[in-house]
């Protein structure tokens, strides 16, 4: 059990009457990535926010590296290696893609209360960001604002903001929607190449990317989890069949 | 700003100083700066002191706009209440002044402190009696945002307003004379174009201030607390204390400025502390264009010109003020610095 990364303990969050996420616990290890899939307002999104701390949960406690961090800020689960990209995209559009990519190398050098170097001139930040935007092959959109990037692109410089904090784990909320075949298999295979280094809690609804991605999957309905288990066993459950892959023709 | 040939950080970087090269934003900026260095100058030696002390209250209302842009401009904190720093700032000036004036200490307990009418001393006890008000404030008026926020602010320039009043020791609402302007060794504060000249070298400093700080990593994270709080929290830094050291130095450099006023003026009033006042700054502030470096001296300009010109030949000067403010609003959205030096390029 040592190579755990992340655990949800009995993660219990309620919205007035709607029980978001009920006694979810989970695991994600390292080089695996797993996939969280379910219906839409199965509590997919809250639950990620829970674990990055945008959200607090009524019950139960986050893990990472062994570390409680239920009580943690956003910021601080960052510096302690959580990485995650946002369902709907979530960028500082008129600054350029190193802008954006940058803040995360910054967080891990030292504090930001460092007043009088200009940072356009900052190897120590420009390079490790310049990095992180090149496992995403994005290096070349470096200097250009986002609101000139495509959809696609965009989603590839979420995930490379979460990887200039040289993260334990990543969650990813839903990386491929909106990107159609072309981008979903790019990203895809993007995302394949990052598993060995960094574990990924994947949210995804192309059954196609998380077959051929997902070592585990965990089905959610309702605010539970429902059934767990690899692409073959989720294929051939039937409570899953009924609640999810049934109904979307997926 | 897309940089076709970036193969690697050492080019990559050189692509956001894009506009080393001489600007028309350069030539509309140092056009500004040059003028409101030289008119004054010049009137000064033909003998027209009135328009030197014109000029000094420009560049005071200048920087002390200079201060409020950190917040709102920048930092994308709309304060209601900035004219607490200025009043603060005008009344550590008029305060130390009356002590030194009388020799009597300001206070005597825990310890004692003596009035001064040495303008370092001024300054210093301005900028660090500011900078904890702005602390304080801050701390509390940053847990909320929009407009509570603005109304926070609002509440606790006010109380301060209120208490200055109704405090007799120093004058009340009639105000604080301050009978000879504090000095500085070696150099005649009483003579308009020495005074001038300090105050052009506050509001360049300012500005120089602001400029540094933006383009440093406390300026990179502040920018990312401005346009999505959530991305900078997300990369690891808390949004929070970004803003309030932010806060805190807008607030000192407005209050530098209302101390630099009170003795341009050999008077403070609660009327720099009035929410007249905060509205007039954040006026300046949307004129000249927010978050442009050079947008508080053009604002400034604009503003005390229509009150010198306009307020001469109706009282109802205001109401063209509003119906400038408005075409600003309308069709120069990025005020008379976007207008005159086009748009701000973002890297
Ligand atoms: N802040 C909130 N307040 C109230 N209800 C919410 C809130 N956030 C999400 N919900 C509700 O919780 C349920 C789960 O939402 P979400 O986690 O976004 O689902 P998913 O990501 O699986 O599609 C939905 O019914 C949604 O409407
Ligand atoms: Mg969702």
């Amino acid at each position: 059990m040592s190579d755990v990364v992340l655990s949800l303990h009995q993660l219990h969050k309620r919205f007035g009457a709607l029980q978001a996420t009920n006694d979810v616990s989970l695991e994600l290890h390292q080089g695996e990535i797993h996939a969280l899939i379910g219906p839409n307002g199965a509590g997919k999104s809250t639950l990620i926010g829970q674990i990055a701390g945008n959200i607090r949960p009524d019950e139960g406690s986050v893990f990472l590296a062994g570390t409680d961090i239920t009580r943690m800020s956003i910021a601080q689960r960052a510096r302690l290696g959580l990485g995650r990209s946002f369902q709907v995209s979530s960028l500082a559009e008129p600054l350029s893609v190193m802008r954006n990519v940058m803040m995360g190398v910054q967080a891990l050098q030292s504090h930001s209360f460092r007043f009088w170097k200009p940072v356009a001139r900052d190897k120590e930040l420009l390079e490790p960001a310049y990095e992180a935007l090149e496992r995403m092959q994005l290096s070349h959109r470096a200097w250009t604002p986002v609101s000139e990037l495509s959809h696609g692109e965009r989603r590839q410089v979420e995930v490379a903001c979460a990887l200039a904090l040289k993260p334990r784990a990543l969650l990813l909320d839903e990386p491929m929607a909106g990107l159609g075949p072309e981008g979903s298999a790019k990203l895809t295979e993007l995302l394949e190449a990052l598993k060995a280094e960094v574990p990924i809690l994947l949210i995804e609804h192309d059954m196609e990317a998380v077959f051929r991605l997902a070592d585990r999957i965990s089905v959610l309905v309702s605010g539970s989890v429902i059934a767990q288990g690899d692409s073959h066993a989720i294929k051939q459950d039937p409570r899953v069949r009924e609640a999810y892959l049934g109904n979307d023709d997926a | 700003m897309t940089n076709p040939t970036s193969s690697g950080v050492a080019e990559a970087s050189l692509a956001p100083s894009a506009d080393s090269h001489f600007s028309r934003k350069g030539l509309v900026q140092l056009t500004l700066l040059g003028l409101l260095l030289l008119l004054p100058v010049t009137a000064y030696f033909l003998g027209h002191i009135y328009y030197v002390n014109l000029a000094s209250r420009i560049t005071i209302i200048a920087m002390a706009a200079v201060g409020l842009n950190l917040a709102i401009g920048y930092g994308g904190m709309v304060s209601f209440g900035h004219a607490a720093y200025f009043g603060l700032g005008g009344y550590v000036a008029g305060i130390s002044a009356y002590h030194a004036f009388d020799f009597t200490p300001f206070m005597t307990w825990p310890f004692s402190v003596p009035g001064s009418d040495n303008l370092l001393v001024v300054w210093l006890a301005a900028a660090v009696l500011c900078g904890l008000l702005a602390l304080a404030i801050g701390a509390i008026s940053l847990r909320t945002t929009g407009v509570y926020f603005i109304m926070i602010t609002l509440a606790f320039a006010q109380m301060i307003y209120y208490f200055a009043n109704s405090w007799p020791t120093y004058g009340g609402e009639d105000g604080l004379p301050i009978y000879l302007r504090n000095g500085l060794p070696l150099v005649d504060t009483t003579n308009t174009l020495s005074y001038f000249l300090i105050c052009f070298a506050g509001l360049v400093l300012a500005m120089a201030i602001t400029s540094r700080l933006m383009k440093s990593r406390f300026g990179a994270a502040l920018t990312m607390a401005r346009l999505n709080d959530v991305r900078l929290a997300t990369a690891g830094i808390s949004p929070y204390p970004i803003r309030l050291i932010a806060f805190v130095i807008s607030a000192v450099i407005t209050g530098l400025a209302g101390a630099l006023y009170a003795d341009l003026n050999g008077f403070v009033s609660p009327t720099m502390l009035s929410w007249h006042f905060s509205g007039e700054l954040m006026v300046i502030v949307i004129l000249g264009g927010v978050g442009r470096l050079y947008g508080p001296l053009a604002g400034a300009i604009l503003f005390v010109m229509m009150e010198t010109l306009l307020g001469g030949i109706t009282q109802y000067w205001q109401l063209f003020l509003g119906l400038v403010l408005l075409g600003v609003v309308l069709f120069a959205k990025h005020g008379v610095m976007g207008w005159l030096a086009g748009r701000e390029r973002n890297e």
